[in-house]
């Protein structure tokens, strides 16, 4: 059976699926990100989808599950790569990949999640003041 | 009524004979209905080339245009129809060049008085009928290419995608939007945005006459396939009627942003990516 390699740049977690998903792929993939995720900390997913030719609704939901099953473990997904023909076809067939942010390449896809690691970093940091604030007392 | 083998070699004798005269008489007649906007040279080559063909077509037993013995006739029939076609002669000019040959015959045939000679005119005659529709046929298929041709081209012409800025594109949108422009807006912009990895494309309707619901649904559409691929859009360019049509159409555009002007549009976007502006920083140092 095909697997999806996953690899880590820093502090981003990058797959680029070069093959045909079939539903064993789909699921092996799940859990090595997923494990993945737990065992290096990581909070940027990037999928990469450049080589995909076709996404159908089949990969559409397999986009979808893997950018919960990351946020649930507080990685933020972003797909990068999409073709401009696979967006006409995801338009013309009325689908749309929810709750899934998108860049236009892997590049942008990493500015991307590290620009909302910024903000959710003061948004922590915030939260941090607050608690100790409430705490002295 | 169709001609026979021996007409047919009597037509290519009678076209061979009297060679000069014919032509001449031939060109003359076509001069005067073209009024001197082809050359002498040029419809003098036309006519030798198309008195060739007939003779050879002729000595081979042509019986009918539509046969094998006619295909180099019809070659030579089809490349001056075209080649008038592209001049921007009407059909008329160029049939009558070939229905000449008629009146020239005509006359060369009067002087021989033969018992024969009116059937074998007859037949010449539907021989020349027969060239000048064909004529007719290549002319119209003629134009229609170049029809088709320049729709091609305007289709590529109307739609240049621009670099406004790094990372910025727009998208001047002239004409009315059909669903096969629309195609090619939407595929040609998608492919700039991946080719110069630009995250943010201005659709400008400045130059769209009118915004219906469908035109709204093309547009929406490329929005839509912008942001699947990780690029937002800003629509621009609409005027206070459009406006007034798109809230009457209850067309909705959701939380995509819309600007009056490009320049507007372009300040949104360059806020977004964080450039500073020059009125901007004026105003924030008052």
């Amino acid at each position: 059976m095909e697997r999806v390699p996953i690899l880590k740049i820093g502090d981003i977690l990058l797959v680029s699926i070069q093959v045909d998903m079939s539903d064993q792929t789909a699921i092996q993939l799940q859990e090595d990100l997923a494990e993945r995720i737990v065992a290096t900390g990581c909070h940027g997913v990037i999928i990469d989808i450049t080589a995909l030719d076709i996404v159908d609704s089949f990969v559409g939901r397999m986009l979808s599950t893997i950018a919960s099953i990351s946020k649930v473990l507080d990685a933020e997904t972003v797909v990068v790569g999409m073709r401009p023909a696979v967006a006409i076809t995801l338009v013309e067939l009325g689908l749309s990949l929810n709750g899934i942010r998108t860049a236009l390449n892997v590049e942008r896809g990493m500015e991307l999640i590290a620009a909302s690691r910024a903000d959710d970093g003061d948004v922590a940091l915030g939260d941090d003041e607050d608690t100790e604030t409430t705490a002295t007392p | 009524m169709a001609m026979s083998a021996e007409q047919g070699g009597r037509l290519a004798h009678l076209l061979s004979q009297h060679t000069d005269r014919l032509t001449d008489r031939w060109i003359e007649i076509v001069a005067g209905s073209l009024r001197g906007r082809l050359s002498r040279a040029e419809l003098a080559r036309q006519v030798q080339e198309l008195r060739r063909a007939a003779t050879e077509a002729g000595q081979q037993g042509l019986q009918d245009l539509a046969d094998e013995h006619g295909g180099e006739l019809r070659a030579v029939l089809a490349e001056i129809s075209t080649s008038r076609a592209r001049q921007g002669f009407s059909a008329t000019e160029t049939a009558i060049s070939v229905f000449a040959l008629k009146d020239a015959l005509l006359e060369l045939m009067e002087q021989e008085q033969d018992a024969g000679t009116l059937r074998d005119f007859v037949a010449y005659s539907a021989l020349i009928d027969q060239m000048g529709l064909f004529t007719f046929e290549t002319f119209v298929r003629a134009r229609e290419s170049l029809i088709a041709d320049q729709a091609e081209q305007l289709l590529e012409l109307s739609t240049p995608v621009v670099k406004l800025w790094e990372g910025v594109v727009a998208v001047p949108l002239v004409g009315t939007l059909d669903s096969a422009r629309a195609q090619v807006v939407m595929e040609r912009l998608l492919q700039t945005l991946v080719d110069t990895g630009s995250p943010y494309a201005i659709i400008d309707i400045t130059g769209v006459p009118a915004v219906d619901t469908q035109v709204a649904q093309h547009i929406l559409k490329t929005v839509v396939a912008a942001r699947l691929m990780g690029a937002d859009c800003i629509i621009s360019g609409i005027r206070p009627q459009i406006a007034q049509t798109i809230v009457a159409l209850g067309i909705e555009f959701g939380d995509i942003a819309t600007k009056a002007s490009l320049a507007d549009a372009l300040r949104h976007v360059l806020r977004l990516t964080g450039v500073e502006t020059a009125s901007r920083r004026v105003r924030r140092e008052a």
